[in-house]
């Protein structure tokens, strides 16, 4: 997995937990740290050939970078890639990102088992079909 | 690149950290880099770094660069992937001499001093300058000579002699051609600053010419090849003893021998063996 | 003890009183037992009886708690050393907190219109929010701007824009405050050139600028330069300002920021503190009388769920800052003393589940900064966790405040819980904490080389973690989320929406201020900026001339950068 910070936000706490959280479930996560593009982001997952990257996005700026990524990773030939994350997203904005092959979106609160639990139910079903 | 950072003992998961200190160089179409998690392996590589190096050496990268877990006694497996070795230490590795035993005066080609700036750092160099004199001084065979060495010369005469002598480069430079040793350089740097990283570039060309040059890259990657070919040996042949249901089941019953006191391991094994070979 | 009114005791009036107040001890003390025995004969409930930073706090606090003999000289009396009682003899009763609502979003233009609003509403100094690109030195037409102009803060790239967003809005008339660090001294020079517009001179400017690198490396991560030419620029503005702008405040030193990062309390107050004293000491460095400076330096802290030890936090916060001040530091001007602050709620206690919630949770954090003695607040809006605020929610967050001056009856009299048990001794035991970290910030080798290893970053990210723990684990409730969930489902609330179109305004506004300038100018001012960045001489001067120029924020920043080079950012977990 890539947790990954796009964009000039240096609000990090929330990417640092999750990253930590993964680890301790089992994951090999690579942490991009933070003012990512979203070429260097596609960069990484592509070279790191990961199963999710998962974008911490705080700044309001999600309708731009997410869908940006998503067009990256389908460009890199990445587009079975899971592109998830969280951070300040309004229920409205989580769902028309859905519409456009993002992945759930977990905004402040959710505990990280049931982020861990989404991927490792996203990949179960990935490995049956 | 390939960058190795320990697997958790506990969750088996790992947090991979050395990409993000390279992240400026991350659109740069001509550079490649892979984090790979220990799962494991001991000796500093995962335990498929070699195939991945071989993967990136086919694929035709230039230069291949593998960042190992981390420098100590038991991380030593370097030595079997990496034509050219170099330690990096800092300063503040305090007792960096006290670690130094056997292993890492062993496998070095190149050290590093790095945090030049950092208290402590040219008297690190100096030390283990001094450990290596000491080490050459003891009546080892396989121990390289050592000569004042213009490392940057050696590089330049050699790529400028086709017929790989060395010219008059100095009172004491050392003869690539002659079969003498390599001197290994302790180098400071400050990645910070980029100070002194164009003389590392220069040590690890040099060690390059050399290694050509004398014939020993040759040697260590023939023996490089032997340590592999064992390696998957072994492994085949210990998959190969235990997977056979007669000889674990044998082990099983031969538990209880031992415990009553009528066999033991060696006994046992002695068995096993016999019935395997057979 | 009781009061001594008399001057002079007689040996067996003296005894009489020692053997009064022993009395009164031992009665004390056998109540204690009683009660003891009583508490435990009685079941518990089921909970944490710790503080939100994780300190034990014990069932009963009395007289017995409180430490002999030190009790009127480190309490005091409000407006005096060592100030634990209140920077300011009269408090409240002479002058309420400033109500400074921090906003900006989009464009200088809509950023305006609502300072105008919040101004007519009652709000008493203006508090400017940056967007990111402008937040870490990128002009808005920057492509790494692309996406975030004008998103969560309002977008300046140049004077242009600070005339606009102060059109109409006299600046010898209303406070401001800007919460920038990185490029903090260039988006000043910018304010002060507005000002000068408006035909205000520095003299009379009063407001802040936050300017506090130093928490910008532990915990919130906008920096430009990395810290040694980061820290010249902030003496120079120290310096500057002490003579041309004796009322401003060039630095806001903040521990809101490491706070909502995951420190505890304790930590927020040592390492804020600590910063603080790190800024004096280079001041000092350079020849900077303390007392020229030091009257001017102010102060920014979180608060956070727990009432009491967020008021306690505030009290040692003052005391720790008098005492090295004037003992270590030497300082002989009481305004030198003494600190000021502006506090603020605590974003990260917001929960996105049942939101209105959180107008209960900022009326709570509210009365403890006030109870605290806090100079200045901003309450956070309910919406906060989803969107910048509406209109609606931001005036709920002044009404809490309005409501919380005028009708609680709190401010009427001066640090109420003095004496109190309890509050006196979470105020002593927050000072003790902040001293031994400070101790153990000095094993490290000090502040910028704590910074370097990492110490800051590791410590802010385990208590992180253990918090998160605590949550996920149950043990600490959040109402809302991983308790009394039932109504946490959609929210109905109407959030702020950025117009898209702010970004391609912006970028044409700035093609507009590039044509109308003087390109020669331009050129000579960055020139010349680019030669004192070189020298010793005090940057601010230049930086002006540049702004004068309209030289865009990102070219000043990059001819800053040639010589001070750009941060890298070693990563600690």
């Amino acid at each position: 997995m890539l947790v990954a910070k796009p964009g000039l936000d240096g609000h990090d706490r929330g990417a640092k937990v999750i990253a930590s959280a993964f680890r301790d479930a089992g994951f090999e996560v690579i942490y991009t740290g933070l003012h990512q593009t979203p070429e260097m982001i596609v960069s990484a997952a592509v070279q790191e050939d990961v199963d999710v990257v998962a974008m911490s996005v705080l700044s309001g700026a999600h309708m731009t970078l997410f869908p940006r990524v998503r067009e990256l990773l389908e460009e890199a030939g990445a587009e079975d890639v899971l592109l998830t994350g969280g951070g300040i997203i309004p229920e409205e904005d989580v769902l028309a990102l859905e519409q456009q092959g993002v992945g759930r979106l977990f905004g402040p609160g959710t505990p990280t088992t049931a982020a861990v639990r989404y991927i490792r139910d996203w990949f179960a079903a990935k490995e049956r079909a | 690149m390939v960058a190795v950072d320990p697997t958790s003992p506990f969750s088996g998961g790992a947090l991979l950290g050395d990409r993000i200190r390279m992240s400026d160089l991350a659109t740069d179409p001509g550079i490649f880099i892979r984090s790979m998690a220990s799962r494991g392996s001991m000796g500093g590589l995962a335990t498929t770094t070699k195939e991945v190096l071989d993967v990136m050496d086919r694929f035709g990268f230039e230069h291949v660069l593998v960042e190992t877990v981390g420098v100590g006694q038991t991380e030593l497996e370097i030595t079997s992937a990496a034509d050219t070795v170099i330690v990096v230490l800092v300063p503040e590795s305090g007792d960096a001499i006290q670690a130094m035993k056997a292993g890492l005066m062993e496998i070095a080609d190149v050290f590093v001093v790095n945090k030049a700036d950092r208290p402590g750092a040219s008297r690190l160099a100096q030390d283990i300058r001094q450990a290596l004199h000491l080490r050459a001084g003891a009546a080892l065979r396989d121990v390289p000579a050592h000569h004042g060495v213009d490392l940057a010369g050696v590089a330049r005469a050699a790529r400028g002699r086709a017929d790989g002598k060395a010219g008059p480069e100095g009172a004491e430079s050392a003869t690539p051609g002659a079969g003498a040793g390599w001197e290994i350089p302790v180098l400071t740097t400050n990645a910070l600053t980029n100070e002194g990283v164009t003389e590392l570039l220069g040590a690890i060309d040099a060690h390059r010419v050399w290694l050509e040059a004398s014939g020993a890259l040759r040697t260590r990657r023939r023996e490089r090849a032997g340590g592999r070919v064992r390696d998957v040996v072994d492994r085949e042949l210990r998959h190969a003893a235990w997977s056979s249901t007669a000889t674990a089941s044998r082990l099983d019953a031969g538990l209880d021998e031992i415990e009553a006191g009528t066999a033991t391991p060696y006994s046992l094994a002695r068995e096993i063996l016999a019935a395997l070979l057979r | 003890m009781s009061t001594i009114e008399r001057e002079v005791l007689s040996r067996s009036e003296l005894d009489a009183l020692v053997r009064e107040r022993e009395e009164e001890l031992a009665e004390l003390r056998a109540l204690l037992r009683a009660w003891q025995e009583a508490d435990a004969a009685t079941p518990k409930r089921d909970a944490l009886f710790t503080t939100v930073s994780g300190r034990d706090v014990k069932p009963l606090y009395t007289q017995l708690d409180r430490a002999d003999g030190s009790d009127a000289e480190a309490l005091g009396v409000p407006g005096f050393y060592p100030f634990t009682r209140g920077p300011y003899a009269t408090m409240y009763r002479t002058r309420l907190w400033t109500k400074r609502q921090f906003a900006g979003f989009a464009s200088a233009a809509e950023t305006n219109a609502r300072y105008k609003y919040l101004l007519e509403h009652g709000q008493t100094g203006l508090s400017v929010a940056f967007d990111f690109p402008t937040l870490m030195g990128y002009d808005s037409d920057h492509p790494r701007s692309l996406g975030e102009v004008g998103v969560c803060g309002v977008a300046i790239s140049s004077l242009a824009d600070m005339e606009t967003l102060f059109d109409g809005i006299p600046l010898d008339g209303v406070s401001v405050s800007m919460t920038i660090n990185g490029p903090a001294i260039i988006l000043f020079c910018f304010y002060v050139a507005a000002a000068e517009r408006q035909g205000v001179t520095p003299e009379a400017l009063r407001g802040t600028v936050q300017n506090d690198i130093l928490k910008e490396y532990q915990a919130q991560h906008a920096w430009v330069f990395p810290p040694e030419p980061a820290l010249r620029c902030i003496v120079d503005m120290f310096d500057w300002c002490s003579v041309h702008a004796p009322k401003y405040n060039p630095i806001s030193i903040s521990g809101y920021h490491i706070r909502e990062a995951g420190a505890t309390a304790a930590q927020e107050l040592a390492f804020t503190l600590r910063n603080g004293f790190e800024y004096v000491e280079r001041a000092m460095a350079r020849g900077l009388e303390v007392d020229a400076f030091a009257p001017r330096l102010s102060f920014f802290f979180d608060v956070h769920n727990d009432f009491f030890e967020e008021i306690a936090k505030l009290r040692a916060a003052r005391r720790i800052w008098a005492r090295g001040m004037r003992e270590r530091y030497g300082a002989k001007d009481p305004d030198s003393w003494r600190l000021r602050t502006h506090a603020q709620t605590a974003g990260v206690s917001l929960t996105a589940q049942q939101a209105e919630n959180n107008i209960v949770r900022v009326a709570y954090q509210a009365m403890a900064a006030v109870l605290g003695g806090t100079q200045s607040l901003h309450t956070n809006s309910m919406d906060e966790t989803l969107a910048l605020p509406t209109e609606k929610s931001v005036r709920i967050a002044l009404r809490t405040q309005q409501i919380l001056a005028f009708e609680s009856g709190v401010t009427n009299t001066i640090d109420p819980l003095a004496g109190s048990y309890f509050v006196e001794s979470l105020t002593d035991e927050l000072e003790r904490d902040a001293l031994e970290l400070f101790e153990e910030i000095d094993r490290v080798g000090g502040v910028v080389p704590g910074i370097e290893q990492g110490w800051f970053q590791q410590q802010i990210a385990a208590s992180a973690m253990r918090q998160q723990r605590e949550i996920e684990a149950g043990e600490r409730v959040v109402v809302g989320v991983n308790h009394y969930t039932e109504g946490s489902e959609a929210i109905e609330i109407d959030t702020l929406k950025i117009d898209p179109s702010v970004e391609r305004r912006q970028v044409a506004r700035m093609a507009q201020v590039r044509a109308a300038r003087d390109e020669d100018a331009v050129a000579r001012a960055l020139a010349a900026l680019t030669e004192t960045c070189r020298s010793d001489a005090n940057v601010v001067p230049r930086i002006l001339e540049c702004a004068r120029a309209y030289c865009t924020l990102y070219e000043i920043r990059h001819a800053m950068e040639r010589v001070f080079g750009a941060y890298k950012e070693p990563v600690f977990f």
